[in-house]
């Protein structure tokens, strides 16, 4: 499998034009997709057009931006101008934004082509791709298994080769549970690292852009486009941005990783996920690290606590879907009140609805300060044990989700069943900091298991250094779903 | 500790503009007191004194002057092209108040 630098070599020799990566990847997406679904759209005649003028620019002799020709898939809940946005939603199935956001606007500027919008739980809220308006995406490993989410379109594109590498959004393991569902490598950068100027709102303290990709290498790139400052995300940090593949091949020798005690006693996790991330622990030991079990005592009360504030954040920031804008409106009604209502509850799914319900509960008169104030008081017990955590150690190791793909469907009418499977991705987002999902290991009906590194904030450096050490000691990374269901 | 009954849902449906058939509000409060009796686990924590978490990174506050950047009559077009309903240069919307 080839990484973006190796395409890169590829096609400054002129091995290989980007019109044809571009066309090989179409032809992949028409041939195999209809079983995935990972795609919403697909941005055919303009990415063959941008492949063209890449191939000119090469052909004229002109210098390649970083990831001229690379194909990229693109969440459907980051905004791209004059492309359909839906976000997954009836509420926004017409909708075509305007304007581009930061991230995707610095992805085309380096040379990246727009192949696809990929499919999401609606409005990113859920952790199968299930709840989209528009059909569930299909695990590429397993078609009767969900591919995780919410960001489960972006996740099995990049698993299926359907794109060299996508980007999704993270708010409570978005990006990191459908990367260990699907096999992939998923990074969820520091908060603010990544500015969030034209993702569509889900909870605006927790929400972050981040890449999925074949190998850390990749993944490094993606971040080293999209990260830095920008003046319309006023919660993006002015903090300078490192070279993030300098010091990926760098030995790992004497670094100390933190195992979270709390989490490998967990109940719920499956026998065979524990077992692999542990040896996975034993492969960073052999590679030169110390390890050190740590003992996080309020990390598994982050789902509780995300519970409270995701949903209340949601209630406020979906406020604005009210017919009269942009998105659905329902016409047979002569009242603005049940206009807004009605278009409301017709534009926006079950889930959606149910977490716009929760939140506007937990922050209506009488229970702010039971609910909404008092998670955010747990957060901040939560934020302190990753303190002294990272007193103790300089990378915390856990697994990803507490088991691998679940069956399609299996989640359907409890949801509180599904919220568990982001409880080990959540404390991350609550605390701000920069995670990292890669595939370890495969349970015994060939599903891939993925483990969670955590850093320190900003510390994305060493979080690749050690996912791409652990990457390149393992043959994990080298295996990819066989898709024998391509000619079935 | 959280009892959700029916008229609860229909109060907090109405407050967020959400209108719930009668026939799925049973479904919404016997589902949404499932989630809050897993949040109500937070009531035994211990956080007097502890101050909220309102943003995990600290930034300070972002000025900016307050200028037009663009001027461009064509963004306000290309806004409005998105309403439901639009009438020259408003958002057109059904009647606020019943006569």
């Amino acid at each position: 499998m080839q990484t973006i630098a190796q395409w890169r070599q590829k096609l400054l020799k002129g091995e290989v034009s980007s019109l044809e990566l571009i066309d090989e990847t179409i032809s992949r997406i028409e041939s195999i997709d209809n079983t995935i679904h990972s795609y919403l759209y697909v941005n055919k005649d303009k990415a063959r057009f941008a492949a063209a003028k890449i191939d000119e620019a090469r052909a004229a002799g002109d210098a390649l931006p970083p990831l001229a020709g690379i194909p990229l898939a693109i969440k459907d809940n980051l905004c791209t101008q004059g492309i359909p946005t839906t976000c997954s939603s009836r509420m926004l199935e017409t909708f075509v934004p305007p304007y581009e956001s930061t991230v995707t606007e610095k992805l085309w500027k380096a040379g990246g082509i727009l192949i696809g919008k990929t499919n999401l739980d609606e409005f990113a809220m859920g952790s199968s791709t299930e709840t989209s308006a528009f059909g569930a995406t299909a695990n590429p490993w397993n078609v009767s298994r969900v591919p995780g989410g919410s960001s489960g379109g972006s996740a099995a594109a990049v698993a299926s080769r359907l794109c060299t590498a996508s980007l999704g959004s993270d708010t409570g393991g978005s990006i990191r549970q459908p990367a260990s569902f699907c096999g992939v490598v998923g990074l969820k950068p520091t908060y603010g690292r990544v500015s969030r100027w034209g993702l569509i709102a889900f909870a605006s303290s927790l929400d972050q852009v981040g890449p999925f990709s074949n190998n850390v290498e990749d993944a490094a790139e993606l971040l080293q486009v999209i990260a830095g400052k920008d003046p319309k995300d006023s919660t993006s940090l002015d903090a300078p941005v490192p070279n993030y593949s300098e010091n990926l091949s760098t030995s790992i020798s004497g670094m100390r990783i933190g195992l979270i005690k709390e989490c490998f006693d967990q109940e719920g996790l499956d026998a065979d996920v524990k077992e692999s991330v542990l040896k996975a622990a034993e492969n960073l030991q052999s590679l030169g690290a110390e390890l050190v079990e740590i003992s996080c005592p309020r990390f598994n009360d982050g789902i509780a606590t995300y519970y409270v504030i995701a949903p209340s954040e949601a209630s406020a920031n979906l406020a604005r879907y009210d017919g009269v804008k942009y998105g659905y409106r329902f016409e047979e009604v002569d009242d603005l009140a049940s206009m807004t209502a009605i278009s409301r509850a017709r534009g926006f799914g079950n889930e959606v609805q149910r977490r716009i319900l929760i939140g506007t509960y937990a922050l209506s008169a009488g229970y702010v300060d039971a609910f909404y104030k008092k998670a955010q008081q747990v957060r901040t017990l939560i934020r302190r044990d990753f303190d002294n955590a990272f007193k103790k150690v300089d990378i915390l190791l856990t697994p990803t989700s507490p088991t691998t793909a679940f069956k399609s469907g299996k989640n359907h009418d409890n949801p509180l069943a599904m919220y568990l499977s982001d409880l080990l991705t959540i404390p991350a987002n609550l605390a701000g900091l920069p995670s990292i999902s890669l595939p370890c290991g495969f349970d015994p009906s060939g599903l891939p298991i993925g483990m969670q590194l955590i850093g320190n904030v900003l510390d994305e450096p060493r979080l690749l250094q050690v996912a791409h050490q652990y990457e390149q000691s393992s043959e994990i990374m080298k295996s990819a779903p066989d898709c024998e269901f391509i000619n079935s | 500790m959280t009892r959700i009954t029916s008229d609860d849902v229909r109060k907090v449906a109405k407050l967020c503009r959400l209108e719930i058939p009668e026939d799925d509000i049973e479904k919404y409060s016997n589902q949404l007191e499932g989630i809050l009796e897993y949040i109500a686990q937070l009531e035994r924590i211990d956080t007097l004194n502890v101050p909220p978490t309102t943003r995990a990174v600290e930034v300070v506050n972002a000025f900016r002057e307050d200028t037009i950047v663009s001027s461009s009559s064509d963004v306000r077009d290309k806004i409005l092209d998105l309403a439901p309903q639009r009438e020259g240069e408003f958002f057109r919307v059904p009647k606020i108040l019943s006569e």
